[in-house]
């Protein structure tokens, strides 16, 4: 690049080269978004994947217990909410890694943008991807388990709202063992007894709608727990990231 | 306050106080539990519904309290650690976790063995015993995750933000399970919910609770201690005191 | 505005083995300094301290004299890091990643931009391939296409000519080179020798970790 002057060559380019730190935090969590949505929609196994898994275990019950629809019904709230979790679970393992082992994540990291807002967008794409269609799955397979009518549209609902906070609980522990070359059975052991309280009160919910008791009471604890996971969870997540990215 | 959390946090310095502390703590150790142990199960009135197999409280009450007590105190070196970047306040978050593990263990065991002539059985899904089922789990994920890394910064920061998430955790699956528990068995007989006890009986309690807080404060400085040597085994004053130099 | 990165008494311990002690740095705009050690001596570490990465490390960081911790959101705003991983995804096409990359930067949207940053490192015609059908060299090609997209005073990179044929190491000298000659900073490892010019600098690593071991 020869010049006449280079002295102001230096100083014009010099203002093109140094920034100030600006906003556009937005543009970077949007891009984060439609990013993850595109991979996961070309990759569609892995979405499907979880779906697959949550009917196949609903499927095993009736072999392993009985196919005597009383007895099923009553399990039924239980056993939807418990085989939704461990469908949602298998696929946190992949939540983090890709990007971890192609150097996505230390680019993500040494953004200049807030940590915790990209990993919740990256965490509300796991949900969209994962936890939407489980809660939407589960009144079929409730069909299947003789679910007593009027406590289908609590399951849903009492899923979607409880899966929102399984999928930030869950990154924390994914964000925990990215670097970890086997950490997939590690991941399960660290966040199954955080899912406890959503387990009880999303169960819950739906056995309330059977007996008719107040389902209401049960939801508002559910989104009280996701408020408190959204709060928090994103910051346990960005410095898990942080830590795992050290080695 | 700022040089003495620093001070704190050197390794030859707490080596060296808790050399003259941990002879205090555990002669406290041993006093209280043998009184409180004897006091419990020789003197203190049998329970009127139970007889005498309510004197397993005297061990299974104190080991619950040092089961949650521990991991609040892990959760907390974990913070001190991260914050200060206090490398003791991890030795002794790692130190504490197996200890913590133990007691509920313990704190289960006795809960079983008091089932038998409560309940007549070896476990119920008591709020309590549940409780503490998920905590050992709680324990386990801990202990694991420190295992797993192979670089032992990032295993105690990893471990530290684990603690600190669990124990955010812990009360929301306390009141959960007790809640869970109300609405599935309201009418059995439980432990948590007891009568008030007469002085007699409560007063070797509160002796043996303290005296499982001195032994966990104890064996948590030994084993702290230890670790330091292990860790610091190639600084200079370790090896000065090893006597490889002078 | 000026640039400098500064380093003050900075150590580093990985498993109790000194990675480097009292190691400091200056670095100033229109430098190229090159990290050099044998392996294991602690480049990428030193890198990624530099890079704000890792915190774990005795020793100060300023960034234009003012501690880098606060002012980590400028610092960043102005680094540009490359790892040993090209940071591409296999399922997005070129022309994506890159427009990841933009946002994430904060700058605006630009898709003539990304096309003639993905010219200038010669992947024309490739644009709208999934980057997993690439090459290795064309997937590192596509990372260091943002050197070219995303302005940064700056760059930070570990081991980026691997992977690179012999026009493409020559391309990336020569534009290591303009950007320290407009002022930008470049703080690089590796194998590849760099043409000796009054901009490049070397710090050597290795040397007092063995002396101090003795």
């Amino acid at each position: 690049m020869p010049n006449s002057d280079p002295h102001l060559v230096q100083q014009a380019d010099a203002v093109r080269l140094f920034r100030e730190p600006e906003g556009g935090a937005g543009v970077a969590i949007r891009a984060t978004l439609k990013r993850d949505l595109v991979l996961l929609m070309r990759r569609r196994s892995e979405v499907l994947n979880p779906l697959v898994f949550f009917a196949l275990v609903i499927t095993l019950f009736p072999i392993g217990i009985s196919p005597d629809p009383e007895l099923l019904a009553t399990i039924a709230p239980g056993l939807l909410w418990v085989a939704a979790l461990l469908a949602a679970l298998l696929s946190l393992d992949s939540l983090f890694r890709s990007d971890y082992e192609d150097g996505s994540l230390e680019q993500l990291l040494l953004s200049p943008q807030p940590l915790p807002a990209l990993v919740l967008a990256k965490v509300a794409v796991h949900w969209l991807l994962t936890g939407l269609p489980l809660a939407l799955m589960a009144p079929i397979l409730g069909i299947m388990l003789a679910l007593p009518a009027g406590s289908y549209a609590v399951l849903a609902l009492s899923l979607a709202l409880g899966s929102a906070s399984l999928s930030l609980i869950g990154a924390i522990g994914a964000a925990l063992t990215v670097g970890l070359s086997r950490g997939g059975v590690l991941l399960s052991l660290l966040v199954l007894p955080l899912y406890i309280p959503v387990l009880i009160f999303g169960a819950g919910a739906v056995q309330a709608a059977i007996f008719g008791e107040g389902v209401a009471a049960h939801l508002a604890i559910l989104g009280a727990l996701l408020a408190v996971a959204l709060i928090l969870a994103p910051w346990a997540i960005a410095a898990s990231l942080r830590i795992s990215i050290n080695g | 306050m700022w040089a003495f959390i620093h001070k704190l946090g050197s390794p030859k310095w707490f080596y060296g106080i808790s050399a003259r502390l941990s002879p205090w703590f555990w002669a406290a150790a041993a006093l209280l539990i043998v009184v409180g142990s004897v006091w419990g199960l020789a003197f203190a009135p049998a329970d009127y519904q139970q007889g005498n197999s309510f004197r397993i409280i005297y061990v299974h009450v104190p080991a619950a309290f040092l089961a949650q007590s521990i991991f609040v105190s892990m959760a907390i070196a974990g913070f001190v650690f991260m914050v200060w970047k206090i490398k003791v306040a991890d030795m002794a978050a790692a130190m504490m976790a197996p200890l913590g593990a133990a007691m509920t263990f313990v704190a289960l065991f006795s809960g079983a063995v008091w089932g038998v002539p409560t309940w007549g059985t070896w476990w119920m899904w008591d709020a309590r015993l549940t409780s503490m089922l998920i905590l050992l789990f709680l324990y386990f994920g801990v202990i694991a995750l420190r295992g797993a890394f192979s670089s032992r910064d990032s295993a105690s920061r990893a471990a530290s933000v684990l603690a600190m998430v669990g124990v955010i955790n812990i009360p929301i699956i306390k009141y959960s399970v007790d809640w869970w528990y109300t609405l599935h068995q309201p009418a059995t007989f439980s432990v948590t919910s007891r009568p008030a006890m007469p002085v007699e009986m409560w007063v070797p309690l509160l002796i043996m609770v303290l005296g499982f807080y001195c032994f966990f404060i104890a064996v948590t400085l030994m084993r702290t201690r230890s670790e330091i040597l292990r860790r610091e085994s190639n600084k200079r004053w370790v090896r000065e005191l090893a006597g490889e130099v002078t | 505005m000026s640039l400098r990165l500064q380093a003050r008494k900075l150590a580093c311990e990985r498993d109790d083995r000194w990675l480097f002690q009292d190691l400091d740095l200056d670095i100033h705009a229109g430098e190229i300094v090159r990290v050099e050690g044998p392996n294991g001596s602690g480049k990428t570490t030193l890198l990624k301290i530099l890079s704000g990465q890792l915190a774990d490390f005795d020793g100060e960081l300023y960034w234009n004299e003012q501690p880098m911790r606060r002012t980590r959101q400028d610092f960043l705003a102005n680094l540009l890091y490359l790892g040993h991983a090209p940071g591409v995804k296999a399922t997005l096409t070129p022309l994506e990643n890159l427009a990841w990359y933009q946002a994430l930067a904060g700058e605006p949207d630009d898709e003539p931009a990304r096309f003639a940053a993905l010219a200038a490192v010669g992947l024309v015609g490739f644009e709208d391939l999934p980057a997993g059908q690439l090459s290795a060299g064309q997937q590192r090609r596509v990372a260091l296409a943002r050197l070219e997209l995303i302005p940064r005073a700056l760059w930070v990179l570990d081991e980026p000519f691997t992977a690179i044929d012999r026009d493409g190491v020559a391309d990336l000298e020569a534009r290591l080179a303009a950007h320290a000659r407009r002022g930008g900073c470049v703080l690089v490892t590796t194998h590849h020798e760099l043409a000796d010019t009054p901009a490049l600098r070397r710090i050597r690593l290795g040397q007092e970790a063995r002396d101090a071991e003795l």
